[in-house]
């Protein structure tokens, strides 16, 4: 092979190496070009971003939980139930012990997001657990977690908004740092982290591994159990992260929020190179493909389009790109 | 069959724990072993026990299908259509509807044939599409102004008991029984019952035997389909309106049913009378709590739970371990 | 031979070739009606591609003649080929595991119809009769599931049979078969041919294939390169034809010092799988453990990785007795297992090179901040890919390009990399061609050298013979006795193996 320095050849070999990422860098640089000739000044509006920006890291840091679990093999249907019993336990803590000393109110602040957090681990943890040590299916165990948590949702909340939070909590999901939205400075943190947890620790790489043969990996001496637990409990973690933005965001939990965001994580994690049988994506595409998402959504609504659209629009592109993958996969295999 | 034998099948355990939860319930209260109750539970749990008679045709074949609460729903609202728009009768609707559950039961099929995407996430993105069109186009409009001949169909057969009172079968139980037939016939007794069944044990074999994969995969989701359109029927006459978010968002029901039933996720698993005998058991379960006047806010809660234990009971029984558990005859 | 004999089937200059290699040349072959012919070459080396080609699976190149009891086939596909009479019985058998023997002997019958009625009496009594043809005693109720390996091979002949088939390819019949059972097998495949059926035989074992077939093919990269009656060939000239290279087997001259004890196994019992196992494994000793599949080898070993805890007895690593709770804790007492299913269980297909081979080692491979260093990872990768010679472009390659013999090398190599002090191989050369095969045997014999103590399980009795430095014979669960290399001929353990 003759060796070429040229930036051309290197940005080609960056190609093929990344191919799902640099695929969808295209196509988000394609979609970009296309809105602002179709809404110009809307799309690039600082109002429009703004809101994009605020939106963007709660279904992305889900979008994070679910693509974990995907990797390992698995599947988590449970997300948003998790999401929202975290939710609903943070602003309880809120709402009933803050009104009385505004003295310790950043400390019940806290322990009110902590709490959250922890239960949402151990929601994580539990599923991990029925998975990993009972054998039940993902689909099986998360959807029925699923179920179990709407229930618990329901019941505590009779479907009340739970409000009246101190203003500090506000920041969280509507503050600023340097003019950049703290949402999106918490996503990118914890984008990079768990990045660098799949690909860099002994935890994450064995998560690829079992995802692809589960066996294999146990006979190699990974402790197949603990990955597991500790994959779903981390996914569980994460969507009390994005509980906290997302209460903050709204100002008040409720048992229903995002629930239309499943399909969409779905689609986020396969759009972005996650193989949904396991053993297969990365962070980078995932987050790229969420960009995509992101400015397709707006540019959508501004266009007037209604939400239920939406939906089954992510629905169609969802069954193109597991489609137009497994053709090219095939083809590869027959050459 | 001796009970030994008996005892080794799942569906007998099943019925005993059944038996059990009736004799329970009868104690806490003297409504639950009644006529009217039990009429009132079939009518009620119809809806239910079609789908799972289509659910479990697509379990034993390996996939699964989440979007026939979304089919239901479109079937519902061409039947108010039919019925109220167009003066069209039972018959006609009912041919609408399973029409339609057929079309869209096929385009699940096409993309799960010709993309080889899993079941899983094909039928939940065909959730969504069917879904969100149906609310796009009815803007999700609440229909309850259904004619009176409507009403009074709902009712096919009256009759007085020996106790002076008056007892009435619903339609819908009559619907449930005919597909409850015709799904045992086709697993038990036709080619492609068998070879559905056979394909969900090994696909791979089922190709190298020349099966006509496109086919069976095309009859399963179809027929799911087709029974999505006979639920809705039922449904209908059940409840008398059209709601958008009557039924989607209660797929687990199903799926719930038809695994603690006996099916098994990987496929090549379950019998019809398991299919019944674990819609009974939910049916119950649910009757039980009400009639003991548990708050419908725990419903979910127990749902959910009834759901978690069983997997698990079941997963746990079943666990291979990984030599295959063969046995050595040691001299 | 008697060249107006009728033949069943001839194919003329059959090429064939995937993406770049050439799985077929120019091959022609052809199978004289009533025979029992064994197909016979290493893997890769175009079997399976012409018994796809034969059954319709696959299509030839342009320029192939197909005759088939003397009328051509233009196009042929698994449905045309089925109707003529042609049956393969795949390695996997391809059963359905949960319908009964009945239905799998007659599952042929669905292919005529859809709503056709099904008559279980019909399937009982036709599956009967079938079973009955070759003596076989099965309840045709029982789920396939439920069957032996070798009873299962057994319906799948019945299956065959059932279609009234004319000609019926084996394709490795005989991998998962205990000795006894391979006797059966063979008498059955006899009857079979009394009845007029021509059995086309497909292996690389080279006992068997002498056992029973009267007309040999030998295939090579590919190519043919003879056809030979039985009573012209030998297994020396077998082995030459199918490889190309003389490999001669001698047993090992050197004798290992019984210095160290690096495991002793005391009174191991566990109940259904083995009792009372009593071994000892000196440093850079390979000890062989010799017995017929279900002789509880596997379980044995199991017990010995940490997987499969023994019911009573002692396991002893260098004078300390150890209690394994789980496979970690025998990996980190220095024990390696490399199991009998390669591809299911030895190796992540999916996953690259690297990965594969530094599974076993991840949290050796941190750096300061407690993070992979991939210079580290890449480091050893390409010290033991260079070392056991595996060809590969790319270290991040995916593991499932790589051939047979290479891909068990990265299933060593991730053992290696561990620096193990004992070795169980569990049958490591099934499947793997003959030149694959004496590269693993010399990558033992280094290893021994180093001092590294290796089990050798396996069936093969020259693979144990010439290979070991001595060797236990294991039988239903039992050890039964020990032998030394140079008290014994290959024959005399062939006949011990079987003796009940």
């Amino acid at each position: 092979m003759i060796s070429n320095n040229t930036i051309i050849s290197q940005l080609r070999s960056l190609y093929r190496n990344n191919a799902t990422l640099s695929m969808l860098i295209v196509i988000f640089i394609f979609l970009t070009f296309l809105f602002s000739i179709f809404l110009p000044g809307k799309i690039f509006s600082v109002a429009n971003f703004q809101s994009m920006a605020y939106q963007l890291p709660e279904l992305s840091i889900l979008a994070i939980a679910m693509m974990i679990t995907m990797l390992s093999g698995g599947i988590n249907l449970s997300i948003i139930a998790t999401a929202n019993a975290s939710g609903i336990i943070t602003a309880t803590i809120l709402t009933k012990l803050i009104t009385a000393d505004s003295g310790n109110s950043f400390y019940i602040l806290v322990a009110a997001v902590l709490a959250g957090w922890v239960a949402a681990f151990l929601i994580g943890a539990i599923n991990g657990f029925i998975i990993a040590y009972i054998g039940v299916s993902p689909i099986l165990a998360t959807l029925g977690m699923m179920t179990l948590l709407q229930g618990l949702n329901i019941l505590y909340t009779k479907g009340y908004v739970i409000s009246g939070f101190p203003p500090e909590i506000l920041f969280i999901g509507n503050g600023t740092i340097l003019g950049i939205p703290f949402p999106l400075i918490i996503f990118l943190t914890i984008a990079f982290i768990i990045a660098i947890l799949l690909d860099k620790t002994p935890f994450g790489v064995s998560n690829y591994l079992i995802g692809s043969n589960e066996t294999a990996s146990y006979l190699s001496g990974i402790n197949v159990k603990r990955v597991l637990i500790w994959t779903y409990a981390i996914s569980g973690l994460l969507c009390g992260v994005a509980s906290t933005i997302m209460i903050s965001h709204f100002n008040s939990a409720r048992a229903g929020y995002g629930a239309s965001y499943l399909l969409v994580t779905i689609l986020a994690a396969v759009l972005g190179g996650v193989n949904p049988y396991g053993g297969l994506g990365k962070v980078s595409g995932l987050v790229v493909a969420l960009f995509i998402l992101q400015i397709a959504s707006s540019g959508l609504n501004l266009l007037g389009v209604s939400t239920h659209f939406t939906k089954a629009l992510w629905g169609i592109i969802l069954i193109f790109v597991i489609g137009l993958r497994n053709i090219k996969f095939k083809n590869n295999i027959k050459n | 069959m001796t009970i030994k034998d008996l005892s080794k099948k799942y569906e007998f355990y099943l019925f005993i724990i059944i038996i059990s939860l009736c004799i329970l319930f009868s104690f806490f209260t003297k409504e639950f072993l009644t006529l009217e109750n039990f009429l009132d539970l079939l009518t009620n749990y119809s809806f239910l026990g079609i789908m799972s008679a289509g659910m479990l045709i697509v379990l034993i074949s390996g996939g699964i299908d989440l979007s026939f609460t979304a089919i239901a729903t479109i079937s519902e609202y061409m039947i108010a259509l039919i019925i109220i728009n167009y003066n069209g009768n039972l018959l006609t609707a009912f041919i609408v509807s399973c029409l339609i559950g057929i079309i869209l039961g096929c385009f699940n099929a096409f993309i799960i044939y010709y993309f080889k995407a899993p079941s899983l996430i094909v039928t939940i993105a065909t959730l969504n599409i069917f879904y969100g069109f149906i609310i796009l186009v009815t803007k999700g409009r609440w229909i309850y102004n259904f004619p009176t001949w409507f009403r009074e169909m709902r009712n096919i057969f009256e009759f007085t008991a020996g106790n002076g009172k008056e007892y009435e079968i619903a339609l819908p139980i009559l619907l449930l029984l005919f597909v409850f037939i015709i799904t045992y016939i086709l697993l038990n007794y036709t080619f492609l019952g068998r070879k559905i069944i056979a394909f969900g044990g090994n696909q791979e074999a089922a190709r190298r035997m020349g099966f006509n994969i496109f086919h069976i995969t095309i009859f399963v989701y179809a027929f799911m389909g087709f029974l999505a359109g006979v639920g809705a029927i039922s449904h209908v006459l059940i409840v008398q309106t059209v709601q958008a978010n009557a039924i989607v968002g209660r797929e687990l029901e199903v799926i719930a049913a038809v695994v603690l039933g006996g099916a098994s996720l990987a496929g090549g698993k379950g019998t019809i009378l398991g299919t019944i005998l674990g819609v009974t058991l939910i049916a119950i379960m649910w009757n039980g709590l009400v009639l003991m006047g548990i708050s419908s806010y725990w419903q979910p809660v127990i749902l959910g739970l009834i759901i978690i234990l069983s997997v698990i009971s079941s997963a746990y029984s079943s666990r291979k371990s990984i030599l295959g558990g063969t046995k050595i005859d040691i001299k | 031979m008697n060249k107006t004999e009728n033949k069943i089937l001839d194919l003329k200059n059959i090429s064939k070739h995937y993406g770049g290699v050439q799985a077929l040349k120019q091959v022609d072959f052809s199978l004289n009606s009533g025979e029992i012919h064994c197909l016979v070459g290493e893997n890769g080396t175009g079997k399976s591609t012409l018994i796809k080609i034969i059954s319709g699976v696959e299509q030839p190149e342009s320029g192939a003649i197909i005759f088939i009891n003397g009328k051509q086939e233009l196009r042929l596909n698994p449905i045309k080929s089925i109707q003529k009479g042609i049956q393969v019985i795949y390695q996997d058998l391809s059963l359905f595991p949960n319908l009964t023997v009945a239905e799998n002997i007659t599952i042929h019958n669905y292919s005529k119809g859809n709503l056709k009625k099904v008559n279980w009496e019909t399937t009982k009594k036709l599956s009967i009769d079938i079973l009955s043809k070759i003596k076989l005693n099965l309840d045709p109720n029982r789920l396939v599931s439920s069957l032996s390996i070798a009873n299962r091979q057994l319906v799948a002949i019945c299956r065959a049979i059932a279609t009234n088939a004319k000609l019926i390819i084996m394709d490795e019949p005989t991998s998962s078969l205990a000795r006894h059972e391979i006797d059966a097998l063979f008498s059955i495949i006899k009857e079979l041919q009394k009845t007029g059926i021509t059995i086309l035989f497909v292996s690389h074992k080279l006992n068997e294939i002498m056992e029973i077939s009267e007309r040999v093919t030998i295939l090579r990269d590919g190519v043919k390169v003879g056809l030979f009656d039985r009573k012209d060939i030998d297994d020396k000239k077998l082995a030459y034809l199918m490889t190309g290279k003389k490999f001669s087997q001698e047993k090992l001259a050197e004798k290992v010092k019984k210095e160290k004890i690096l495991l002793e196994v005391k009174n191991l019992s566990k109940k259904s799988n083995y009792k009372d196992i009593s071994f000892k494994l000196y440093e850079g000793e390979i000890l062989g453990i010799i017995g017929m599949t279900g002789s509880g080898r596997t379980e044995l070993a199991f017990s010995l990785f940490g997987i499969n805890p023994p019911d009573s007895g002692d396991i002893i690593i260098e004078q300390k007795k150890v209690s394994f709770k789980s496979n970690k804790e025998a990996v980190e007492a220095g024990i390696g297992y490399v199991p009998e299913d390669r591809i299911g269980q030895g190796l992540i297909m999916d996953q690259s090179i690297t990965n594969n081979i530094t599974v076993t080692v991840l949290k050796k491979l941190l750096n300061r901040l407690k993070m992979i260093d991939n210079k580290k990872q890449k480091k050893i990768t390409t010290h033991w890919v260079n070392s056991l010679v595996v060809r590969t472009s790319n270290i991040s390659n995916l593991v499932k390009t790589l051939s047979g013999g290479n891909q068990q090398k990265i299933v060593l190599a991730k053992w290696l990399a561990t620096t193990p002090k004992i070795l169980i191989l569990d049958s490591p050369t099934v499947g793997i061609d003959v030149a694959a095969k004496h590269g693993c045997y010399e990558i033992m014999r280094e290893l021994s050298k180093r001092k590294i103590g290796i089990i050798l399980i396996s069936d093969e009795v020259p693979e144990v013979l010439y290979n070991c430095h001595r060797f236990l014979l294991m039988r239903k669960g039992r050890i039964v006795k020990e032998f030394q290399p140079d008290e014994i001929s290959e024959n005399e353990l062939g006949n011990k193996i079987i003796e009940v």
